[in-house]
């Protein structure tokens, strides 16, 4: 199957394609910009991940088996999102029928900064992004693909995301007080745990605005979203990117 | 019993839950500042989690050597199956010795099996010697964290009730006066007890020692001034050899609080001439956890209290927003295999972000079984509504059109219902947070428009 | 049926595969051990101090009562061992040879060899323990193996002074044992 370049088939998860297309459109134009072959395959829907997390995986086979199905053709599945990334590996139920497919899947699934580090082995993007940054590290991609080294295990510090930015000119990456704290989303946590929720987003706003940090970036909407919405009713004008869109921006 | 309802009462009182969340965090930051002076750390972990894996493989042979050793030595064990039985064992032996008062230091198992009510009844008076333990005995509280057990009061708090039961001055919260205080208090009991009952940290089979760790030294006055020592241990606290008792006292005090290790490691191996020494070996419920596949791994538990601090909806919600013995994502874990139906929110009470699992000493996948757990509460429940809603979900998922119809309605009738509708039935989520602003087309439709090649 | 047998007979039920039972490696220790312990024990709010240094405190302070079980300080000894250990609830100092030391936590192995009662380190106002500059080993690895097999009714590492952080996290020496703990390194 494997042609000269690969070809990588573009996983965009649903609240992305329906809340953020211009997260998507930067992942797509990033990865055409770095050589790479995308296909955005249309009949993709979710990948089940709310359902799962909500206590029904059993109930995810059907949109599991879709997922293997509209994917297993491609080299490569890369996703701006580590969350819905890590669900894909591990957390969707086995389908007999597709057992090989599923495998292929999931070995060759990636979280775009992943993708980009470890599969197209980029170490960095040139560019210049004059701003002061915090950086929000996702749980799942965090502590579930291992995007960066976390807080918890005594390891060698290393983080993908940052990684790819670190040479941006004039970019400051500011020191969080607590560097990965969870910022609340959590999926049906939001609502089923709605205090905590919301007041787990507003420590993690306050420390980025604590160290005068003009533009939260992750790599996740999710946790994006959820802060977005806090500051947003909080009238706080603090800005909140995708790493997508700020890499997209400056290799341009 | 309801998480969410518990943790939003918690949350009305900004200042004091904020208080909360930063005393817990700063324990979570010693800890950080700790486990990096050593270099073999996850070496040290995974150790620990290997030890105790192969110790609940062999759970059967392992005990019955404990007590083979521990008889030897001149320790009489006991065996309860369940915490009815764990208290009458004891209430038992202090039949024999006709005893009223007893010192007891801290033991989350005697809570587990509500140890104390059930003495009281008796007539006999429990005073609980670690100075946490004794403050929330005063208050009539169990404890909110298994470390620290009056971790959720502030000084004035505990100056108040030290003020009327220990007749402190009224408004004196200086902890070195209030320690002090306690510490005359409890001595006097120290002298008089005639029997001491303790928990176990560690139980060694090849010797048939057991060791408690503890800082205040609590555990050690009382059973060495008493003539009589209970202690009571879960069948999980075993570990095969003393060497390894090497790595989980390293892992053990650094996970808790970020110290080196705790101030007193008492290895009791035999009494002391003319005393007595009991050893209960308790169930209540383990086996049947231990027949649990996915959730087996939980009795690995060395009950250091690191997921807790760590856990930010633990610090965010107190230990009594969950309702058991053990609180807290490892609480959460094992409580359902209690009582599936009492614990059901545990399990969701948690964002699954994973740091329980990585600040684990023993490495228990602690989100993992979070994850497994609302596996089987769903299950449990059958199809309820959530249920109901979720199955349409991956109605509309499986199917391009439905997801497409849905997603274009959503988006369609965000854009034109007024906020106050929109916020109507979505009301949890826009309680404190907006909505995101809405693009005019999702990405679909601009890939059909800009790359579309078919 | 006992509740032994009933425990047995369900986790025997349960046919687990055994898991295996790993070794315990050697890990790198500290090059000074004594600056290493030293360190550490200010870090459990425990000092070390010379035999000199102990000597004057003796001679400057009030302790009233004083029992040493190590033979380098008998002679401070002022009062016999008494049959219970309640006996010894207005113990000011008491001074005990200790067997092995961590340096990288600073705990001290005591067993009933050094102990002529259990009570002695916890009930004392004040303890100190003398440990030999050869005994001391890099970490718990090495301790444990020094210590070996040996039978001993009760043993302890002590690392500290007794001491809580019971009222809002503030460390407070001094709960219920001793309120001072002083090494001397011989």
């Amino acid at each position: 199957m494997k042609k000269d370049t690969p070809h990588i088939g573009l996983f965009i998860p649903c609240y992305i394609d329906q809340f953020y297309p211009n997260v998507a459109i930067a992942t797509l134009e990033l990865l055409e910009k770095l050589g790479c072959k995308v296909t955005y395959p249309l009949n993709q829907t979710c990948c089940g991940q709310p359902m799962s997390n909500a206590g029904f995986e059993a109930d995810t086979a059907g949109t599991t088996s879709k997922f293997i199905r509209d994917f297993a053709g491609f080299d490569y599945i890369v996703a701006p999102s580590g969350s819905c990334v890590l669900h894909v590996k591990d957390h969707s139920p086995t389908i007999d029928k597709l057992q090989i497919n599923q495998e292929h899947v999931q070995s060759n699934i990636y979280e775009l900064s992943e993708f980009i580090t470890d599969v197209l082995k980029v170490d960095s993007i040139k560019g210049s992004f004059p701003h002061k940054i915090g950086f929000h590290a996702s749980c799942h991609g965090l502590r579930g693909l291992r995007l960066a080294s976390d807080s918890e295990l005594n390891e060698p510090k290393f983080n993908k995301t940052l990684q790819l930015m670190k040479d941006l000119e004039g970019l400051e990456v500011v020191e969080l007080t607590r560097k990965d704290e969870c910022c609340g989303f959590g999926g049906t946590f939001a609502v089923s745990e709605e205090a905590i929720s919301v007041q787990m987003g507003k420590d993690r706003i306050a420390d980025h605005m604590e160290k005068g940090v003009e533009i939260i970036v992750g790599g996740d909407m999710s946790c994006i979203m959820h802060m977005q919405g806090i500051a947003t009713r909080e009238k706080n004008n603090v800005q909140l990117m995708h790493f997508a869109e700020i890499l997209n921006q400056v290799i341009s | 019993m309801n998480h969410p309802e518990n943790a939003t009462v918690f949350l009305k009182d900004v200042a004091r839950a904020k208080w909360h969340d930063e005393t817990l965090w700063i324990v979570r930051e010693k800890r950080d500042a700790t486990i990096h002076q050593i270099p073999e750390w996850e070496e040290l972990r995974e150790l620990a989690s290997q030890i105790k894996d192969h110790t609940l493989s062999k759970l059967d042979f392992y005990l019955e050597e404990l007590e083979k050793n521990a008889t030897a030595n001149g320790i009489k064990v006991h065996w309860a199956e369940n915490a009815a039985e764990h208290n009458q064992i004891i209430g038992k032996i202090l039949e024999e010795k006709n005893c009223k008062d007893v010192v007891k230091s801290k033991s989350i198992l005697t809570e587990e099996c509500h140890l104390n009510p059930f003495l009281e009844e008796q007539g006999i008076d429990v005073v609980d010697t670690d100075l946490g333990e004794r403050i929330i005995q005063f208050l009539k509280q169990p404890p909110s964290h298994i470390v620290m057990p009056a971790i959720h009061l502030k000084k004035s708090d505990i100056s108040a009730i030290f003020h009327e039961r220990l007749h402190t001055e009224k408004g004196n919260i200086d902890p070195v006066y209030l320690t002090h205080a306690a510490r005359l208090h409890l001595r006097e009991k120290f002298l008089q007890a005639k029997v001491a009952i303790t928990g176990v940290n560690f139980a060694v089979a090849e010797t048939g020692e057991f060791v408690i760790c503890t800082n205040e030294g609590n555990a050690d006055m009382g059973v060495h001034l008493a003539d009589t020592h209970i202690a009571c241990m879960g069948i999980e606290k075993l570990i095969p050899r003393r060497k390894d008792l090497g790595v989980f006292l390293r892992l053990l005090a650094r996970s808790a609080t970020g110290q080196s290790i705790t101030n007193y490691n008492s290895h009791f191996r035999s009494p002391s001439p003319g005393k007595e020494l009991h050893l209960i070996l308790v169930n209540n419920g383990r086996t049947k956890q231990l027949g649990r596949e996915k959730f087996r791994n939980s009795l690995k538990c060395i009950r250091c209290g690191a997921c807790m601090n760590t856990c930010p909806i633990y610090r965010r919600s107190g230990g009594f927003s969950y309702g058991s013995t053990v609180p807290g994502p490892i609480g959460s874990i094992l409580s359902p295999g209690i009582d599936l139906k009492k614990y059901s929110t545990l399990p969701f009470a948690s964002t699954l972000c994973g740091s329980c699992s990585d600040v684990c000493p023993v490495k228990i996948n602690i989100h993992e079984q979070l994850y497994e757990w609302r596996q089987e509460i769903t299950k449990a429940q059958g199809s309820s509504l959530k249920g109901l809603s979720m199955k349409l979900a991956d109605g509309i998922f499986t199917s391009p059109l439905a997801y497409k119809i849905s997603g274009q309605l959503m988006r369609a009738s965000l854009k034109t219902l007024p906020d106050s509708i929109i916020y109507n039935p979505l009301n949890v989520w826009g309680k404190g947070r907006n909505l995101p602003e809405l693009p005019t087309e999702s990405f679909k439709d601009w890939y059909k428009k800009n790359r579309n090649r078919a | 049926m006992s509740s032994k047998v009933s425990i047995l007979a369900a986790i025997k039920g349960l046919n687990l595969e055994e898991k295996p039972l790993p070794d315990i490696p050697d890990f790198a220790v500290a090059t000074d051990l004594v600056e290493t312990y030293t360190n550490s024990l200010n870090g459990n709010k425990g000092t070390v101090v010379s035999k000199e240094e102990l000597e004057q405190l003796i001679a400057e302070s009030e302790f009233p009562k004083i029992y040493s079980s190590s033979l380098t300080f008998e002679k401070f000894t002022n009062c016999q061992l008494p049959l219970h250990p309640a006996g010894f609830a207005d113990l000011d100092l008491a001074i005990i040879e200790g067997q092995v030391a961590s340096a990288e936590n600073a705990a001290i192995w005591l067993d009933e060899s050094n102990l002529d009662l259990r009570a002695i380190p916890f009930i004392t106002a004040h303890l100190v323990i003398v440990i030999r500059k050869e005994n001391i080993v890099g970490n718990m690895h090495e301790a444990y193996e020094r210590i070996g097999m040996t039978k001993s009714g009760f043993g302890v590492f002590i690392a500290g002074p007794s001491k809580t952080a019971d009222i809002e996290q503030s460390l407070v020496i001094g709960a219920h044992g001793a309120m001072s703990l002083r090494v001397v390194i011989l």
